[in-house]
């Protein structure tokens, strides 16, 4: 078994598992936007996603060009998120963060019945235009299309980390994150700054929405993808862009390489709770996560 | 929180028992000889079920203040082991079998409360989720769970207890009003003795509560022990009495949120909460479907009406968090007090 | 001074008849270490014998920012010792040290005779030391009477079974616990509110609250982190003769944080001193006032802060 070991299949396998860890960790990296600078852990986010590549899609299909759609879509997800961060939000600010948290569950429920009731249930097809052909990289066969969406992945990322460090709003974010109430005593304009990683989070869910969309077609379950999400948070901190990036990678490859060499061992299937149980076997030795912030007890 | 009872204390109080007696009075001796079957199939069953998975959802969240979204998890792992308990061990009488699935549901209860010990928060909410997944997958997978049934499908037992038969509407209702009641009348003893107040110290300060003494690990485990056997039990009575047949899939996500969903609406930290939640939640959609049906006629078909139902029970969760966080009982109990101090002051 | 003296005779049984936490030492030795005249500082008469409490070389350090270094302290039973030091002089970290919530980079804590590396914090209920928080750290969703019998928890060993049955053992546990929790809530002038909430008591009052949870466990050594922190004059004379009613009726040692000078002079035995986190006094609070050392760190710098408080002590009593 062991001399026979099959090392071009197993790189394929990491390439292939690594390469859907980008998915998960763009996913990701919408909650951590909106974790840093509020304390919610936005459960809705699936459900944004779900939202923004049904519109999309839904625009497209009505004969709107591409670019027009992705503009308008945004557009939307703007003011979902200031509407969001206005009607619901705000009414709770200093409610305990699991308050919050549930109240992005209701959140969740209302986007999803929303989502649907206006542009139906039926399954839609999004095609980006990149053919899903595999390419031979090193003798290594690759998906295409995945290596298009960890290109825009990561230049999504880079944009979020551009956009953090070089503008006004990006600083004061960094400013709200470390420390609300000091934030608000030097006169940041809090409500802007939410308003703006509101939006910020709509993007990343317009973009995580297309990419998902094109593989797995967009439908309702489109919006469960937030559970892939979570054990990646759990594993990297809720609040740390960089963990969220190595934790999407380490689930996407520890997730892909256990469904083929152990599955056959429970019977398959087992991706619905793998993820899960790594980042809880990960946070029984770490518990604040890969980057988390350690907490020192105060009292 | 608002003063409490000092306010009013001119107003006669009737003893406590007083109310939970009248109903139970209500609920065994007038309930059976009017109701239709379409009041204990579609209402009273699916509300007694909710209701006990609410209290036992309530004991772990609101009282000791960790939050579980793998409530369904256990209801399916109470509903299977019972299932298999009856079926596989000969002469054990239905009480047992209930009993031990009660046991079963607890224990994989502390198995998935462990991370508790060194998670809080999120973190733990997350971590619960894997019971969700892995117990769902465990019971769709194995097919001995189910008794090699396509799909993972059970059909419930003959109900019976010492040979009378229970299987008609009013036999299961009975059935279940009894469990429920019991077990609800246990949970109400606990929550109010020593150990109920180590849950609420420490969902309340673990720091403090560590220092002054509280076992903290033990108590913890013990709530998701106990929890996880009160919503096994209610998940027998979900697969058993109300629907008599269920697959694992009955009891995906959806259920666990609609659990939080009723001790939140219906009140954390209260045992009459659970009640209150579960009865608005069974009941809104069968109400939102008439009025939907009535206003738009055809146009309101079963996706529409599912749709609808998410849209509506998403903003009633956002806006008892606004407005009426300690939910339903706390605004029954307002009301009640006016109504008194008004009728008092005439 | 409004001393509860009511409350004396009341309770005797359960000032002399509590478990024996003393190793060795007979549980009579409670009883003759505990002063007779209620006003008498308690520090001499036990001096002979070995400390209750007593730190050496602790040091501890967040991240770089030493909170405590080197101190050694030494409390002897029955004393009323006040450590005081302006804001940020590490007076909670070393609370935090004595109660276990930290573990200190160096030295280490002896209780009655026992050496600990970090004080386990979930046996200190046993070890027979109970504390109070700076923050309040009351359990919001408990009435004042529960909240007080809560600190007998500890001590609880019928299981939830016996309780939700309401049998034998677990009956007796909380008929008592709850008539130990209601003596103390007399003693504190608390009755009148023991059904209320905590959550809706005015801050003075919760304070209180706080010290009753402590005392209900009658505890040998008695932790106070800024026990009247917000509190008003008058708030702060009463809160001081509870406290040393306190430690009259259990002959309690109490080690108590204040940031007042003031209060603490009237009613602490010895004072420590603690600036940037290390001891530069410890002594009388005669000696401590009249200390070059202390005046420059800490009264001399924060003069307008100590003369509003000796004027608001002076008022109070």
């Amino acid at each position: 078994m062991i001399a026979d070991f099959d090392y071009q299949f197993f790189i394929e396998v990491l390439v292939g598992g690594l390469l859907s860890g980008v998915m998960y960790s763009l996913v990701a990296i919408g909650f951590v936007l909106i974790y840093k600078t509020s304390g919610v852990l936005n459960f809705a986010q699936g459900a944004m996603l779900l939202f923004a590549a049904l519109t999309f899609v839904s625009l497209v299909e009505r004969g709107i060009p591409f670019a027009l759609a992705l503009v308008v879509t945004f557009a939307i997800m703007v003011a979902m998120g200031v509407a969001i961060e206005r009607t619901v939000l705000r009414p709770l600010t200093n409610k305990p963060p699991i308050t919050l948290f549930m109240a992005t569950l209701g959140l969740s429920y209302i986007i999803e019945g929303a989502a649907q009731l206006i542009w139906g249930t039926q399954v839609h097809g999004l095609d980006l235009g990149i053919e899903d052909v595999p390419l031979e990289i090193g003798g290594v066969l690759i998906s295409q299309f995945d290596i298009f969406a960890a290109v825009v992945a990561a230049g999504m990322v880079l944009l979020l980390s551009l956009f953090f460090r070089y503008t006004r709003i990006g600083l004061s974010f960094r400013a709200v994150a470390d420390d609300q109430f000091a934030a608000l005593a030097v006169g940041l304009r809090l409500p802007l700054i939410w308003a703006t990683v509101w939006a910020a989070a709509g993007l990343v869910a317009l973009v995580a929405g297309l990419l998902w969309g094109a593989r797995l077609g967009v439908q309702f379950s489109l919006s469960l993808v937030v559970l892939k999400a979570l054990p990646v948070l759990v594993l990297g901190g809720f609040d740390s862009i960089l963990g969220a990036i190595v934790g999407g990678l380490l689930i996407g490859a520890s997730e892909k390489l256990a469904e083929v060499y152990i599955g056959d061992y429970f019977g398959g299937g087992i991706e619905s709770w793998f993820a899960y149980v790594v980042a809880l076997v990960f946070l029984l030795i770490r518990p604040s996560g890969l980057f988390g912030q350690r907490l020192v007890e105060r009292i | 929180m608002t003063a409490i009872s000092s306010d009013f204390s001119s107003v006669p109080v009737l003893p406590k028992w007083i109310v939970p007696v009248l109903l139970l009075a209500f609920a065994y001796g007038v309930v059976p000889l009017i109701g239709s079957s379409y009041l204990f199939e579609a209402i009273l069953l699916p509300f007694l079920a909710l209701s006990l998975a609410g209290v036992g959802l309530n004991i772990l969240t609101g009282y000791a203040g960790q939050v579980s979204l793998g409530s369904a998890a256990f209801m399916a792992a109470g509903a299977f082991a019972a299932y298999n308990f009856n079926l596989r061990v000969e002469g054990l009488p239905l009480i047992g079998s209930i009993f031990l699935a009660g046991i079963v549901a607890a224990a994989i209860g502390i198995v998935f409360g462990l991370p508790s010990l060194r998670l809080k928060g999120f973190y733990l909410a997350v971590s619960t989720l894997a019971a969700q997944f892995f117990v769902q997958w465990a019971l769709t997978k194995f097919s001995w769970f189910s008794n090699n049934s396509a799909s993972g499908v059970i059909d419930a037992p003959r109900l019976s207890i010492s040979g009378y038969a229970l299987d008609g509407a009013i036999g299961r209702y009975l059935f279940a009003l009894t469990i429920v009641t019991v077990l609800t009348f246990l949970a109400y003893r606990l929550v109010t003795s020593q150990t109920g107040r180590n849950f609420i110290a420490i969902r309340d300060n673990e720091t403090a509560a560590r220092i002054i003494g509280i076992p903290v690990l033990k108590t913890k485990l013990l709530a998701f022990a106990i929890s996880s056997f009160i919503i096994g039990v209610a998940g027998v009575i979900w697969a058993f009495a109300y629907l008599r047949t269920v697959e694992p899939d009955g009891f995906d996500l959806d259920r666990s949120f609609q659990i939080l969903f009723i001790i939140i609406i219906g009140g954390l930290a209260s045992i009459r909460g659970a009640f209150f939640g579960a009865a608005l939640i069974v009941v809104f959609p069968l109400g939102l479907s008439r009025l939907g049906g009535f206003l738009l006629g055809d146009l309101f078909d079963s996706g529409v009406l599912d749709m609808s139902q998410r849209i509506v029970l998403g903003a009633l969760i956002i806006l008892f968090l606004i407005l009426e966080p300690d939910g339903l009982v706390a605004l029954w109990d307002r009301i009640r007090r006016r109504l008194l101090f008004a009728w008092q002051s005439t | 001074m409004p001393l509860p003296s009511y409350a004396l005779g009341v309770m005797d049984a359960s000032v002399y008849a509590p478990e024996v936490f003393a190793r060795g030492l007979p549980s009579t030795l409670r009883q003759e270490q505990q002063p007779q005249g209620s006003g008498e500082p308690a520090g001499s008469v036990a001096a002979a014998a070995a400390p209750l409490l007593s730190l050496q070389g602790i040091g501890l350090s967040f991240g770089g920012v030493v909170a405590l270094a080197d101190i050694d302290l030494s409390v002897q039973s029955g004393e009323i010792r006040a450590i005081i030091g302006p804001n940020g002089a590490g007076k909670s970290s070393l609370i935090n040290v004595i109660s276990g919530v930290y573990r200190p980079d160096r030295g280490h804590v002896e209780l009655d005779g026992a050496v600990y590396a970090q004080v386990p914090t979930q046996r200190l209920a046993h070890l027979g030391v109970a504390r109070t928080f700076q923050n309040l750290a009351l359990f919001k969703g408990l009435s004042v009477l529960d909240n007080v019998a809560s600190g007998l928890a500890y001590k609880v060993r019928s299981n939830f079974a016996g309780q939700v049955l309401g049998i034998g053992l677990s009956r007796d546990e909380q008929r008592d616990s709850l008539s130990r929790a209601e003596q103390i809530l007399q003693f504190l002038h608390l009755t009148a509110i023991r059904d209320r909430l905590v959550g809706t008591l005015p801050y003075g009052l919760q304070k209180r609250v706080e010290l009753a949870r402590a005392l209900v466990a009658e505890p040998r050594l008695l932790l106070l982190d800024e026990p009247m922190a917000g509190m008003t004059a008058s708030e702060k004379s009463e809160m001081a003769a509870f406290v040393r009613a306190a430690r009259d009726r259990f002959a309690t040692t109490v080690v108590l944080i204040e940031h007042d000078v003031g209060v603490v002079m009237d009613l602490s035995d010895r004072i420590a001193v603690l600036d940037y986190g290390r001891k530069i006094a410890d002594a009388t609070p005669d000696e401590v006032r009249n200390d070059q050392r202390v005046i420059d760190a800490y009264l001399g710098g924060a003069s307008d802060n100590e003369g509003t408080s000796s004027n608001e002590e002076g008022a109070g009593i």
